[in-house]
């Protein structure tokens, strides 16, 4: 599973950095990106579909 | 001040006003029923004003910059004038800016709100929350939002700006007469005139004295930035000083206040929340949304029709975030309080370029104030629901919670 922001979408509301931030950081803007590469290590599934169902700017996509 | 108070609203749909005592007390029913029957209202009052109520009207409008414009985001009786900094600037960059110019005024402020900047300011607002619970031990009834809301952003954006913390009564001053008493005023008041130009001559010495002595806060960065190669004119400056000071301070006291407010009469929530901390962070979200603070505004760019709406330039809109995030469409079960909701995509700090610039500060002062509260009084109860008054206006919170506190 892999996780994407959209940076174009991505206003740095900082909810999938608050939910996961094994999966993403944030720049010095505040607005987020990806960790690894955006690969979902084992385990981390769940907070990566929390990541995507919390984002009120619908920025972030997972792929299996 | 002038008396221009409206008269009583008896029909939302076309006369709404949303500083009726009816919408004050208790909106939500007000909105439930416009978006079941008529989800754009429209008002003559205030010149012309639009309310759309559902998430899917209030993010179209939040994202259409184009016809749009952030120029006033205030409903009140006096429209931008010749004398106020033009669009796409406005009075207090960003929050008054369009693009292009809009995404500098903000870039230059986001690195000051990213998160890792608000993280070092927790300990500081965490000493601060129990500095005022201190002062409530062995006390019977306190007000939960004279007592200790309202004191907590005043004094974490007073450091931030590096003003006197001996000042908070005047910026509490403030704040209530720009989110208050401005919706009312007319154009030729003239005590609003006189009180702008005391703020104006606030900032002006606020300046001179970090021009003088330069410091490590937001109002030496400001002096001393160069985002395009040249300093910020002297408005600008005290544009963004006002937006930080009013936008910083009323909204997150009004959601520190709301969520004591709803644990104040939701015991089980209180128990849950005191007896599994892990819950908080899904907490805070689920306050943010069932309570957003607050409710913004726009005014038509350009003729535009919106669900079917004719708009006309010069219209104001209202932005009711708080309203988008009760929509039964967009969220299940979206007028309860479900304090471990796991998805909540809400917008209590809008949607799009506009997202509220301190929203990580806030949250982090929300979390801490009601973390350190919990800690101190896991059984605190309302000592008279009937004593809750709320801020009238587009910032809405409880402005007195009479509590009694665990003998």
């Amino acid at each position: 599973m892999r996780v994407h922001v959209d940076a174009e979408k991505c206003q740095g509301h900082n909810r999938c950095y608050s939910l996961a931030p094994e999966l993403f950081d944030v720049d010095d803007l505040g607005n987020a990106v990806e960790l690894n590469d955006g690969n979902v290590p084992e385990g981390l599934e769940h907070k990566a579909r929390l990541a995507v169902a919390n984002c009120p700017e619908y920025a972030i996509t997972i792929t299996e | 001040m002038a008396d221009n108070r409206h008269p009583p609203v008896t029909d939302f749909a076309t006369d709404f006003d949303h500083t009726d005592p009816t919408w004050v007390n208790n909106p939500f029913p007000i909105w439930d029923e416009l978006r079941a029957t008529c989800p754009i209202a429209h008002s003559d009052r205030y010149g012309g004003t639009w309310l759309p109520v559902t998430h899917e009207h209030v993010s179209a409008i939040a994202y259409d910059t184009e016809n749009f414009t952030s120029r006033a985001v205030v409903v009140s009786e006096v429209r931008p004038g010749p004398m106020d900094l033009p669009a796409p600037i406005g009075v207090a960059p960003p929050i008054t800016s369009d693009p292009p110019f809009h995404a500098m005024a903000r870039r230059l402020l986001l690195p000051a709100f990213a998160p890792r900047k608000v993280d070092a300011l927790e300990p500081f607002t965490r000493q601060l929350c129990n500095d005022l619970l201190d002062a409530l031990e062995g006390k019977d009834i306190v007000d939960a939002a004279v007592e200790y809301a309202q004191h907590i952003p005043l004094r974490v954006i007073a450091k931030m700006l590096g003003f006197p913390a001996e000042d908070a009564d005047y910026f509490r001053h403030v704040i209530h007469l720009i989110l208050e008493e401005g919706i009312t005023v007319t154009e030729d008041d003239d005590e609003r005139l006189v009180e702008g130009q005391a703020l104006d001559a606030y900032f002006d010495n606020q300046i001179a004295d970090h021009v003088a002595n330069p410091r490590d806060d937001l109002t030496t960065f400001l002096l001393e930035a160069e985002p395009d190669g040249n300093k910020l004119m002297h408005e600008h400056v005290r544009g963004t000083m006002l937006l930080i000071l009013v936008a910083g301070i009323d909204t997150t006291w009004s959601a520190i206040g709301s969520a004591l407010w709803h644990l104040a009469h939701n015991p089980e929530d209180l128990k849950r929340l005191a007896a599994e901390p892990d819950l908080m962070p899904f907490a805070i979200e689920e306050m943010l949304r069932a309570y957003a603070p607050v409710t913004m505004a726009r005014l038509v760019a350009q003729d535009v029709e919106i669900g079917g709406c004719p708009m006309k330039e010069g219209d104001w809109v209202l932005l009711p975030f708080p309203a988008a995030n009760r929509d039964p469409e967009f969220f299940d079960r979206a007028d309860e309080v479900i304090i471990d909701r796991e998805e909540n995509r809400h917008a209590a700090f809008g949607l799009g370029i506009h997202r509220c610039l301190g929203s990580n500060l806030a949250r982090m002062e929300l979390r801490v104030a009601v973390e350190e509260w919990v800690k101190r009084f896991p059984n605190f109860e309302l000592a008279d629901p009937s004593a809750v008054t709320w801020a009238a206006g587009q910032v809405r919170g409880p402005r007195s919670i009479p509590v009694r506190l665990p003998g």
